[in-house]
This record gives C-alpha cells, structure tokens and sequence, in this order.
C-alpha cells in the first residue's frame, strides 16, 4: 500500500535508561490511506503509545532512540526530513486528539487563548497570517464545529469551567483548528464516563466522516475499535501481531492474543472471559 | 460581589490577627526583665527621678489599665512618646519607614528579577551544566549571612574599588529631600530631579544587593523546582504537539503555572525583611525602621518597640493581602474555587 496517507515501516524503537537498552517496538508496519479510518488496539505497555509519539515526532529522545525504519507521510520520511519541516507537517497536516481533558488543557489560560495561540503558529508554519479578530473568528468556528452550543462563552472560560466532555471537545476543535487530513486520536474519552465517551466517540466519528479525514485511533479498547474503525491492527510486546478489517478480525481473531483480547471484553449476557489476557513483561 | 465578600473576610481575618498581635507584644515587652525607667535614666538617677518617671509612663498602674491606655492610643494613631529620641514614636517611624520600604522593594525587585530567570533556565537546562550553576549560585546565596555579604560588597565596592557610596542614602549636604513619599527613586521622578534619582540609586545599591541574595537564591529554587513539576504535565506535551514554539511553551505556558509558589514565598519574604534588614541597615548606616527598632529593643524603649511591632505587622498582613490578590491573578483556579465557597 504505498499510496497510503501515513505509512510505517519496519519501526524499531528501543529505550535506554540506566545503561541498559530495550527494544520497545520491533519492526512495526502500519499503513492509513487517505479517508480510511484505522485502529491500533493492544494493551498497556504494547507500544501502541510510543507509536503514536514515534510518528508525532513527541519521543524524548534519549532516553528513547529509533534504531531502524521510516515513516512515511504523503511518500515523504518524516524521520530524513528537517526538524522545520517536520514540525510543519506534524503541527498542520496531522493532528492529535489527546486522552486526558482534565490535564491536556493549560488550567491558567483561556480557552480563546490557547486555540489562538496553535492556530497563530500552525498559520506561520504554513506562510499564512491571520488578523487577531480573525483568528479569534476561525476559534468560534471550530469550536461550534465540535457542536458546542456557546462557543463564544467557551472561549473566554477556562479550562476548570468547564466540564470533562466539553474539555474533550475543546481537544478535539484544538486538532481540527489547522485543517488537517490525518488525525491521531489517542484514547479519547477513556477518562470519561461511559456515556459521555459514546457521545465523544460519535461525534469524532461524524467529524471524519464529513471531512474526509484519515482517522488513527489508538486504544485498548475493543468496543471502540468496533465503533470507530474499518481496520485493525492489533499490538503486543512490541509488535504487530495481527492486522484484519474490522468485521473480520471480531468474527475470526487469527491469533491467540487477539482472541484473548476480544474474550475479555465484558458482556453483559454472562459469559466470563474464556481466559485471561497474557500479561505484558 | 463574590470577590469584595471574599476581601471583606480577609480585612477582618487581619483585623484579629493584629489584635492578637498587639497583645502578645504588650505581654512580651512588659516580661523582658529591666526597668525602662532605670535604663533611660542612667544609673546616676535617684529613686524619686525613677519613681516620677515610672509614674509619667503610667508603670504604676496594673497592666490591664496600662494596655486599655496602649490601644486607646493605638486607636487615635498615636503610639506614644520614644524614651530613646525623646520624640513621638509616630515621627520617628515616619521617618524610618520608608527608608526600610525603599530598601525592601529594591531588594525584593532584585531578587525577582534575577531569581525567577535563573530559575527558569536551570528547569529548562535540568541537570545540565546551567542548572548545576545556578544551584551552586543559589545555594551559596541562600546561605551567605547577609551582614558577610554586606561587609564584603562594602569592602570590595567601597574601599577597593571606590565605585559605590557605602553609607547613607544621599550624598552628605545633598539638596534634595524626599519629601512627597519618602522613597528616594520615587520623589526624585516627581521631582524631576534625575541627578538624585542617579546618585540614590547609587547609594541603594549596595544594601539592597546585600539584602537581596537570600531571597533571590530561594526565588531560583523554588522557581525550578515548579517548573520542573509543571513541565511534566500533559498539557505542555500538548501543546509540543501542536507545534506551539519552544520559547513560548517554556515563558507562557510553564511560567505561569509555575509563578505561585514563588510568589508566595515572595510575600513572605518581603514582609518580614522588613524586620530582619536591621543588619543590613547597620553595616551600611541605612536611617531605616529595622535598625531603629533594634536600637529601642535594646534600650527597653517600650512605647518605640510596640509601635515598630505594630507597623510591621499591618505591613506584613497588608503585603499578604496583595500576594493572595495577585496569586488570584496569575492563577484562575484559586480566584474560582475561592469565590465558589
């Protein structure tokens, strides 16, 4: 698949900490074409995280280092290209929707403020320029995008104002502000409750869905996987070790730990899980 | 509204301590063995001059009655004569205050200034070869005595250098009195006198410096140690993500959630260098009120020590009251949690 939107191949991360180094991920390949909705699921410590902060470029470098492979955006590396020109590609082009609402916002500055402030920056990575009032105009856009009912009391409040949907929602018109075409979604939601992350989930669904936007959903959770995506690879230790569509890796897991990962999902009918999920290291 | 009843309680809240505070004082000075009358006196005074003295400061009448006397003066702003000056204490602490004020705002801007950037730049730089400088700056200004320092800067700045005045806070027969605030910098701006400003600033410099290196050295620990706190949270990675630059991630988006601690230990220092910048003021001939109230402790002038005590506690509990104002300020969270109760 190389006409895919964001494309990862062979990656090898390892951590050094203390003299010792371990390998985190193992030659992980993954693909997200253009409008295509993909989930990486697998559980804590799987190195579906480091994943997603290898390819935003976020890895603490050391004590964490990139022994092999690429990543591939639009055909480009973004490991071979300039820090310039990868923080424009990772600050416009692709965005990240973040986990936690209570503690991914700024708690002594504005909503209004903040957006303004990425939207200023993503706009000169991109040799545009926006007047204060209309980049204030473009805040309240997106903010009523996320169906927020009074994007303009939003904007002036702060974060501990508001509640921890409408914070998730403040996140996600934070990633869609600069109009990008691939959105890493990283758990969003989980520190919610239940209803109100099906609500998260749905409208980050519906917001792909009219853009056209490439979605990355990264989560342990088998139920979001279903919801939200049409393809799935599926970590542990390190590696990927199995990928499906959707429908058919729910209807035949090829692999134990799938299996077992998808036995463990609660059900409401009874059954208890067959066995338990293999522990990581 | 929510704000103004939030002041309220806060005025009346100082309003007991200060209450407090004059009592336990009134106790404390009247259970410091010696006489005050004897002392003033001398010791060729005989018993009649004591006795007559004694009864002149009301030391004859029971201690209830004594203090009843202490804020009924207290209440009319009048806290009585100074045995040591033999004038009204209310003149001699006109006098001083703002000498000591002057002195204790340049230090604590010193130690502001200087303090939170090095904090700053030790976060940023952790465990490198900057932070580990700015520890060892801050160590060692946080543990030099300031008297050393004081003596030190006098020696080096005043003696062998000659570049520095080392006593006083003007020139000797300098045409210029400060006479609109007291603070020397200030009336020489509404004066339009920019030689006094200059030669002021001069004479301020070294005991501020003196005076400021232990808080300046606080103000970069605590700095660093609240940054470094602050820039492990999930919203600084967030906004590395969204490609916010650096300079603004570390000067905006960490510093200011950062500043209240240091804030808070700003305003404690800052009150009560109003009491302990006697030493400073002694090494360097500083006409100030710590170093009067020293000189009237020691002389068991009674009225002159509780009058020096009560002014530096109204000044400590009104500096609080700004700091919790600006605290507020700088952070939303406490201004809405605290309107919310």
């Amino acid at each position: 698949m190389s006409e895919a939107l964001l494309s990862v191949r062979d990656l090898s991360v390892e951590f050094t900490t203390y003299g010792r180094t371990q390998p985190v991920l193992r030659g992980v390949n993954l693909d997200v074409p253009a409008r295509s909705h993909v989930a990486l699921v697998g559980e804590s410590g799987s190195g579906k995280t480091v994943t997603m902060k290898s390819i935003m470029g976020l890895l603490h470098m050391p004590p964490a280092s990139i022994s092999s492979g690429a990543i591939l955006y639009d055909g480009r590396d973004l490991l071979t290209m300039s820090r310039r020109e990868r923080l424009k590609l990772t600050s416009t082009d692709m965005s990240m929707v973040f986990q936690d609402p209570m503690s991914s916002l700024n708690p002594v500055f504005t909503i209004a403020d903040q957006m303004s402030t990425i939207l200023k920056y993503a706009d000169r990575r991109l040799g545009r320029s926006r007047s204060g009032r209309e980049r204030m105009q473009r805040v309240l856009e997106v903010l009523a995008q996320v169906r927020m009912r009074e994007p303009e009391r939003v904007a002036r409040s702060y974060p501990i104002m508001l509640s921890g949907g409408m914070r998730q929602r403040v996140l996600i018109a934070m990633a869609l502000l600069s109009e990008p075409r691939l959105l890493i979604a990283d758990e969003p939601g989980t520190a919610l409750d239940v209803t109100t992350q099906a609500q998260i989930l749905k409208l980050l669904k519906d917001l792909v869905e009219e853009r056209g936007l490439a979605l990355l959903m990264i989560t342990h959770n088998l139920g979001v996987v279903r919801e939200t995506s049409d393809y799935v690879y599926v970590m542990h230790k390190g590696v990927v070790v199995e990928e499906a569509p959707t429908a058919d890796l729910f209807a035949s897991p090829k692999v134990d730990y799938t299996r077992s990962l998808i036995d463990a999902v609660p059900r409401l009918t009874g059954a208890r899980p067959a066995m338990p999920v293999e522990a990581a290291p | 509204m929510e704000f103004l009843r939030f002041l309220l309680r806060r005025v009346l809240w100082s309003l007991l301590v200060l209450i407090g505070l004059s009592m336990v004082i009134f106790i404390i000075a009247r259970a410091v063995p010696g006489d005050p009358a004897r002392m003033a006196l001398g010791p060729t005074a005989t018993q009649e001059q004591v006795a007559d003295l004694q009864k002149k400061l009301g030391l004859d009448r029971p201690i209830v009655e004594q203090y009843g006397l202490f804020v009924v003066g207290l209440a009319h702003g009048d806290l009585g004569r100074s045995l040591l000056t033999e004038r009204p204490v209310n003149d001699d602490i006109r006098d001083t205050f703002a000498a000591t004020l002057e002195l204790v705002l340049a230090t604590v801007f010193i130690a502001m200034v200087l303090g939170v950037p090095l904090g700053v730049v030790a976060a940023y730089w952790k465990d490198r070869w900057p932070d580990n400088v700015v520890r060892i700056v801050a160590i060692f200004s946080a543990v030099t005595p300031s008297f050393f320092l004081a003596l030190l800067l006098q020696i080096l700045a005043g003696y062998v250098l000659h570049i520095l005045p080392t006593t006083g806070r003007l020139p000797p027969n300098f045409d210029f009195a400060p006479s609109h605030t007291g603070l020397v910098l200030i009336d020489a701006l509404i004066a339009g006198r920019p030689d006094a400003f200059l030669e002021g600033l001069r004479y301020l410099l070294l005991p501020a410096v003196a005076l400021a290196a232990a808080t300046m050295g606080q103000m970069a620990r605590i700095t660093r140690s609240s940054m470094i706190d602050v820039s492990s949270q999930d919203y600084i990675e967030a906004s590395r993500a969204f490609g916010v630059p650096e300079w603004i991630r570390v000067c905006k988006y960490m510093l200011r959630p950062s500043f209240v601690p240091p804030l808070t230990i700003l305003g404690l220092e800052f009150a009560s260098l109003i009491g302990n910048a006697f030493v400073v003021e002694l090494v360097f001939a500083w006409p100030g009120m710590a170093a009067y109230g020293i000189r009237t402790i020691l002389q068991k002038d009674l009225n002159a020590v509780m009058g020096v005590v009560m002014v530096s506690g109204v000044f400590f509990v009104l500096v609080n009251l700004v700091i919790d104002l600006l605290v507020g300020l700088v952070d939303p969270r406490v201004r809405i949690r605290g309107s919310r109760q």
